[in-house]
């Protein structure tokens, strides 16, 4: 267990990244985690270049999902949108470094599917092949 | 008598019982006995129901109500008469008044679409409370959506007891249903039914008593309640999932039509016209889950072997260990009652700092299983004004020892988490 809550973890989960409201921002995304209510709303700040000038993140929930936020958003910023394609969930999975009970699972992808919905109004859960009606940033998805 | 009895010095010899339990006996992650505190979720199974499915399967296999040959009416015998120990066990007037169902949910949405339809419409009110499960509240709110009646939702105390004055001042309002919990899946609350029935038919209303969390702990008698409907789900007490039943009173259930349409549940039927079959078939149309229903029978004879009373006290014996020194461990925060009265061994908590489901993590990682989430209480939670709980629910099987370890594993979340 000392291994599964490793310090970095907690860490990111007491004191998360790119945490709060982003004045500005160009897309956002809500959605929770109907089984335990883990909540995340992402941010993004699209620049003309589609580059992520900034992004934040507001949410509540176990330290698996808040954690996976906090590491996820920093990893985001000043990426084009299409590099953030690149980033599935045997990324986020990696980038938690844990073993995840598919009952956690849903926790630790929760922040990359708002990335996703943010980005580019993707609805369905991260992982699974991007539809291809969805996938066009030109697809103005939840943009303001 | 075993250590662990001895130390409980309880109504119930839990040793012996555990050996009824096959699942109790194994370890989980490398060695570590297995503590199962998650019984308002579902219950673990005694041999003597899995024997009694078995049994269906190896001995006499066959669709009931309908072969002439002896095994199907061994089969049928044994479904009819585990209808027979539902209704001694709840103290139905008639046998034929319990009808088999998957579970409460499904018992709820039975008295949804047939009595309620058929009674409820625009300007109707029905009156329900926030301590519900989602199995009583959804179908309420729904209906209501749908034809344009008042769902008027109770509240609680900010212990989790049923605001009486402001369920004095719905009756008021004339509803024609009262829809409410005996027992909180989410706080252990008891709410006081019998009252509640009285009240109720005082205003002319008629009462659907939600009773998933209470027949599996307490003794209940729906002719003491003196309640209209009652639901309850089978595996919350011993019983395979796919069992659990309504009552209803006979009036009430000859005047419905049916539910389901199909086979099994038709007296006659011709091109033009179907006519239905007696109570209480007329509700259980297409093949019913009869080794469930029968399993549901073996559940029933082994909690009546124990003693519904002596089950509840047990329960109460070892709520009475814990809630104490739950409410006494820095860091946590325990919802419902704070006291033993009107309460059974269902205690929902939080602990500073750590999310339910990192709980449920680390207790997992140390052998114990308890329920993290909003429990199917949504409206309940938001009251509460958490997302989410660590939910630990006792049944007969469980020590004073696995007391122990729910305290202990807490120690080691807050150690962990550093709070």
């Amino acid at each position: 267990m000392d291994d599964f809550y490793r310090e970095f973890i907690l860490d990111h989960y007491k004191n998360p990244h790119n945490f709060g409201e982003l004045p500005g921002a160009t897309n956002e995304y809500h959605d929770t985690n109907p089984l335990c209510g883990d909540e995340i709303t992402m941010y993004l700040k699209i620049d003309a270049d589609d580059r992520v000038e900034d992004v934040r993140f507001l949410g509540k929930g176990c330290a698996i999902s808040q954690a996976s936020a906090s590491i996820l958003t920093d990893e985001v910023k000043g990426k084009t949108l299409d590099e953030l394609k690149a980033i599935d969930r045997d990324h986020v999975i990696a980038s938690l470094g844990i073993t995840l009970s598919p009952a956690r699972l849903k926790c630790a992808l929760l922040s990359l599917k708002t990335l996703k919905g943010s980005a580019w109004g993707l609805t369905e859960w991260p992982g699974e092949p991007p539809k291809a009606s969805a996938t066009g940033i030109s697809d103005p998805g939840s943009r303001k | 008598m075993s250590a662990v009895a001895a130390k409980v010095a309880g109504p119930l010899d839990v040793a012996r019982i555990r050996a009824d339990f096959p699942v109790l006996a194994r370890t989980v992650h490398g060695g570590k006995r297995l503590v199962y505190l998650d019984n308002a979720a579902t219950s673990q199974k005694p041999q003597a129901v899995i024997d009694a499915m078995s049994a269906v399967y190896t001995e006499h296999n066959a669709n009931i109500h309908r072969g002439v040959y002896e095994f199907s009416e061994t089969t049928t015998a044994a479904f009819e008469g585990a209808r027979e120990k539902v209704a001694r066990f709840i103290n139905a007037p008639q046998t034929r008044e319990v009808i088999f169902c998957r579970n409460a949910t499904e018992g709820t949405n039975l008295v949804m679409n047939t009595w309620a339809r058929e009674h409820i419409g625009a300007g109707d009110r029905i009156v329900t409370s926030v301590l519900e499960h989602h199995s009583n509240f959804v179908p309420w709110q729904q209906l209501c959506q749908q034809v344009g009646a008042e769902l008027v939702v109770v509240d609680v105390d900010d212990d989790g007891r049923l605001r009486r004055d402001q369920f004095t001042a719905a009756l008021a309002r004339g509803p024609k249903l009262v829809a409410i919990t005996q027992t909180s899946n989410g706080l252990g609350v008891v709410n006081p039914v019998k009252e509640l029935a009285a009240e109720a038919h005082q205003a002319g209303a008629l009462i659907l008593v939600d009773a998933a969390q209470s027949v599996p702990h307490l003794p209940v008698d729906v002719q003491d309640l003196d309640c209209d409907f009652l639901v309850f789900s089978g595996h919350k007490m011993l019983a395979p999932p796919g069992s659990g039943a309504v009552w209803g009173r006979s009036r009430l259930l000859e005047a419905m039509r049916p539910f389901l349409y199909g086979g099994d549940m038709i007296a006659r039927v011709s091109v033009d016209l179907s006519t239905w079959n007696e109570l209480p078939w007329k509700f259980e149309a297409g093949t019913s889950a009869y080794v469930d229903a029968i399993g549901l029978g073996a559940a029933i004879d082994y909690l009546n072997a124990v003693g519904m009373e002596a089950v509840h006290a047990h329960e109460a014996l070892l709520t009475a260990y814990v809630l104490p020194k739950l409410l006494g461990t820095p860091g946590v925060t325990v919802y419902g009652p704070k006291t033993l009265e009107d309460r059974v061994g269902v205690i929902s908590f939080n602990i500073d700092g750590i999310h339910p489901h990192d709980v449920a993590t680390i207790f997992d990682s140390e052998g114990l299983c308890v329920r993290a989430g909003h429990h199917c209480n949504q409206p309940l939670m938001t009251r509460l004004g958490t997302a989410a709980t660590t939910r630990a629910s006792f049944y007969l099987y469980n020590t004073i020892e696995e007391c122990d370890a729910l305290l202990a594993a807490i120690k080691t979340a807050q150690k962990i988490f550093k709070v």
